[in-house]
């Protein structure tokens, strides 16, 4: 051993350079080591004398975004590890989707994603065109690229709620922020109540197109409701930019490495923040995005604050986009296949998997369809795979929490936006 | 008003004040519900009663009827004895404060100090309840408030200082005799005096737990800190004693620091004091549904690097001015 190490040249070059061997290479132990915590880290041989308070969060907890369970290992208030488990609100969707045809699957994936409905239809019906080779009218792209983003703003704006009810609780300011959001979401539900008859669970697309045209007088109101919405922003902006309190919880706090949030697939606002410019919208155009320049808003932060900064910069844009769009609205049909009669109107003759995905409000909302070639089986999907954006999201809580007391793991945990309808499916 | 008879005088007296402040304060939460409800643009409570008057009563009321839980593995005997302390504790400090000219319980020549001092003792029930709970969250709750309380002593009694100084006495009517005809300590000495009434006013602020500084309850966090195992009437103790806290943090500011009873025109004392309490008492709420809260570090190195050499110096400035104005 002493010989190897001796024999090395650069051994007892470099003091205070560690070094190891990796495949017989030699290499530092600093370029080896992660720039984050290990999330792996093993508790007993850590604290061998069980000082520690293990702290299990949730299911059942205010500030877990519905059903999450992060089990916390605390050093007094320090998080010395963090291990979420997810499956707390598993429907086995997925599954599902093996047993529904085609035109029956889109108001059961409306509740995976619960708080943006209309991108989870958009998801999963332009995957299912994609594998019948069915074409969608430009006036019903237009409707879902309209519908996509104002969608994207009621959701954001739903964020930053309950982002302020993370940070101050319900009663308190962070209260205050959360009612006004929620206010203006509800002109947005409002909005596709007009649409499509329903606040919450739409049923509007459907393979080919969409099943609800515009109404007369609905894109006036449209826009004058994103207006309200825009100017309301405003006031959201010295309510919370600028407030101390919550620039002292947010900047620096949670910080994403690009290089890491790469790796554990993260995409969305939350790699945007990181610096990372990658927008599907932008970079694989889907529905009517070719037709629109669409800015993509990007941080450097990579904290908390960054991820704020980024998700209101894509409501501003997102109500340029929606307004700009609601003025150039084509004729046309709204769905190129007959109405759909029956379940099994849809089929698809051949086994291929087809993957598409869409920017949902989240990131990269993928669906990995595969259809069944036999013959009774063919208006039902063999495998419908659904990647979710927060699943990959909620990654990064082992890698953020370890170092940070607990008012900080909430705050990280909300900024990463985990809706748990989308991660346990 | 007073009786010869000390204690007939105590108790008289304490029973008026201490019973008028409950009703202020059991109406404060309603008054709190509305203002809270225009600045969330919702119209608050309007069921119960007109405008919701009645509510008070009835969430009272719905409290006194929820299911008495002691968890069973808690220490039944600091479990319980918890919530009454720290309404007691809060209510003690009332015996000192001057509500008009001869509205004292007792005029202690130490007033300021027992106020501060009774004050201070608040964070051992809240402890209690966070250790007896036997719970995490109750547990960690316990643990940020006592570290919470040994940050903000010292600016808050430094803060204090400042009027004794300037009024020569630590007798609370003796401070307020002090700033009668105008000269309030929170504008005389111009600037310092404002400054000495902040850190006050926010210190005060982190005694008795409200925003930005809730951090033992941190409800997003601690899911209720200290009051998480407590339910029914005893969490209900929990809550009158911390709105019975802000009154009497603004019924001691005012005293302080804005000259008590003094104010334009003859009156009895009480129309001016009034007015003022109720004006720091919006302010409280007026905070408290603007702003986050802080992380207990943040606070504690607030407390520490800023808030303890600003008392410094304001307690060496007013001696400097009494020596020489």
């Amino acid at each position: 051993m002493n010989e190897i190490e001796s024999s090395l040249p650069n051994a007892s070059l470099n003091d205070g350079v560690q070094w190891t061997t990796v495949g017989g290479v030699q290499v530092p132990v600093e370029l080896l080591a992660p720039a984050w915590p290990d999330p792996f880290l093993d508790v007993e041989e850590y604290d061998p004398d069980g000082d520690l308070m293990v702290l299990n969060m949730g299911p059942q907890h205010p500030s877990t975004h519905g059903v999450l369970r992060v089990k916390l290992v605390l050093d007094g208030e320090i998080c010395i590890k963090c291990v979420p488990y997810l499956g707390y609100l598993h429907r086995g969707v997925e599954k599902l989707c093996e047993r529904l045809s085609y035109v029956q699957i889109t108001p059961i994936v409306d509740k995976n994603d619960y708080v943006s409905p209309m991108t989870n239809e958009l998801a999963i019906n332009m995957a299912f065109e994609a594998l019948v080779g069915a074409e969608v009218p430009r006036r019903a792209r237009y409707i879902r690229t309209i519908c996509a983003e104002i969608q994207r703003v009621g959701s954001h704006l739903l964020w930053l709620g309950t982002f302020g009810l993370d940070m101050g609780g319900a009663i308190g300011g962070g209260g205050s922020i959360f009612m006004h959001t929620f206010r203006e979401r509800e002109l947005l539900l409002d909005l596709f109540e007009d649409l499509t008859g329903c606040r919450f669970h739409y049923n509007t697309h459907t393979v080919g197109g969409n099943r609800h045209d515009i109404p007369a007088g609905w894109a006036d109101k449209a826009v004058k409701v994103l207006g309200i919405i825009g100017t309301r922003l405003n006031e959201y902006e010295d309510f919370v930019r600028d407030n101390h309190v919550f620039r002292a919880r947010t900047v620096g706090v949670g910080m994403v490495d690009p290089k890491l949030a790469i790796e554990l697939g993260v995409s969305g606002p939350v790699l945007r923040a990181s610096g990372v410019d990658v927008d599907l919208r932008r970079d694989q155009p889907y529905a009517a995005y070719d037709e629109i320049e669409i800015a993509v808003p990007t941080e450097t932060g990579g904290d908390c604050f960054a991820r704020y900064l980024v998700r209101v910069a894509e409501m501003r844009e997102s109500i340029r986009v929606a307004t700009e769009l609601l003025g150039g609205v084509p004729e046309g049909p709204i769905c190129s296949l007959k109405p759909v009669k029956l379940p099994g109107a849809v089929k698809a003759k051949h086994g291929r998997g087809v993957y598409t995905a869409i920017e949902s409000p989240r990131g990269e909302l993928g669906t990995f369809v595969v259809g069944n070639p036999e013959r009774r089986q063919s208006a039902i999907p063999y495998r419908c795979k659904i990647r979710s954006p927060s699943m990959h999201a909620l990654q990064l809580l082992p890698y953020l929490c370890p170092g940070n007391n607990i008012s900080d793991i909430i705050v990280t945990l909300g900024s990463l936006d985990p809706i748990m309808g989308e991660v346990d499916r | 008003m007073s009786f010869e008879n000390p204690w007939v005088h105590g108790l008289v007296l304490g029973l008026i004040i201490a019973n008028v402040s409950l009703g202020i304060t059991g109406y404060s939460i309603w008054f709190e519900r509305k203002f809270a409800g225009r600045m969330q643009s919702r119209p608050g409570p309007t069921v119960v009663g007109p405008w919701g008057l009645l509510q008070p009563i009835a969430d009272v009321l719905k409290l006194m009827q929820k299911e008495d839980i002691t968890p069973a593995s808690a220490d039944k005997g600091l479990y319980n004895l918890a919530p009454p302390l720290t309404v007691f504790v809060v209510l003690s400090t009332l015996a000192v404060i001057p509500v008009a000219p001869g509205w004292i319980v007792a005029d202690l020549h130490i007033g300021v100090l027992f106020a501060l001092a009774i004050g201070s003792l608040g964070v051992f029930p809240v402890w209690m309840a966070g250790w007896a709970s036997n719970n995490k969250y109750a547990l960690l709750g316990g643990m940020r408030s006592a570290a919470q309380s040994i940050s903000y002593e010292i600016p808050l009694l430094l803060s204090a200082t400042v009027p004794i100084i300037l009024a020569d006495s630590f007798r609370i009517s003796d401070i307020v005799d002090a700033q009668l005809g105008g000269h309030w300590f929170a504008f005389w000495p111009p600037g310092p005096g404002m400054a000495a009434f902040v850190l006050f006013f926010l210190c005060s602020l982190a005694e008795s737990n409200r925003i930005p500084f809730d951090i033992p309850e941190a409800e997003s966090e601690l899911v209720s800190g200290v009051s998480t195992e407590y339910s029914g009437m005893k969490f209900g103790l929990f809550q009158l004693a911390e709105y019975l806290h802000t009154f009497i943090i603004s019924l001691t500011a005012a005293a302080l620091f804005f000259g008590g009873w003094d104010g334009p025109g003859e009156n009895d004392g009480f129309v001016w004091m009034a007015i003022k309490t109720l004006t720091l008492f919006v302010g409280i709420f007026w905070i408290r549904w603007s702003y986050m809260r802080y992380r207990s570090d943040q606070l504690m190195a607030m407390c520490w690097k800023f808030f303890l050499p600003l008392g410094l110096a304001l307690v060496m400035f007013s001696a400097l001015w009494v020596h020489l104005v």
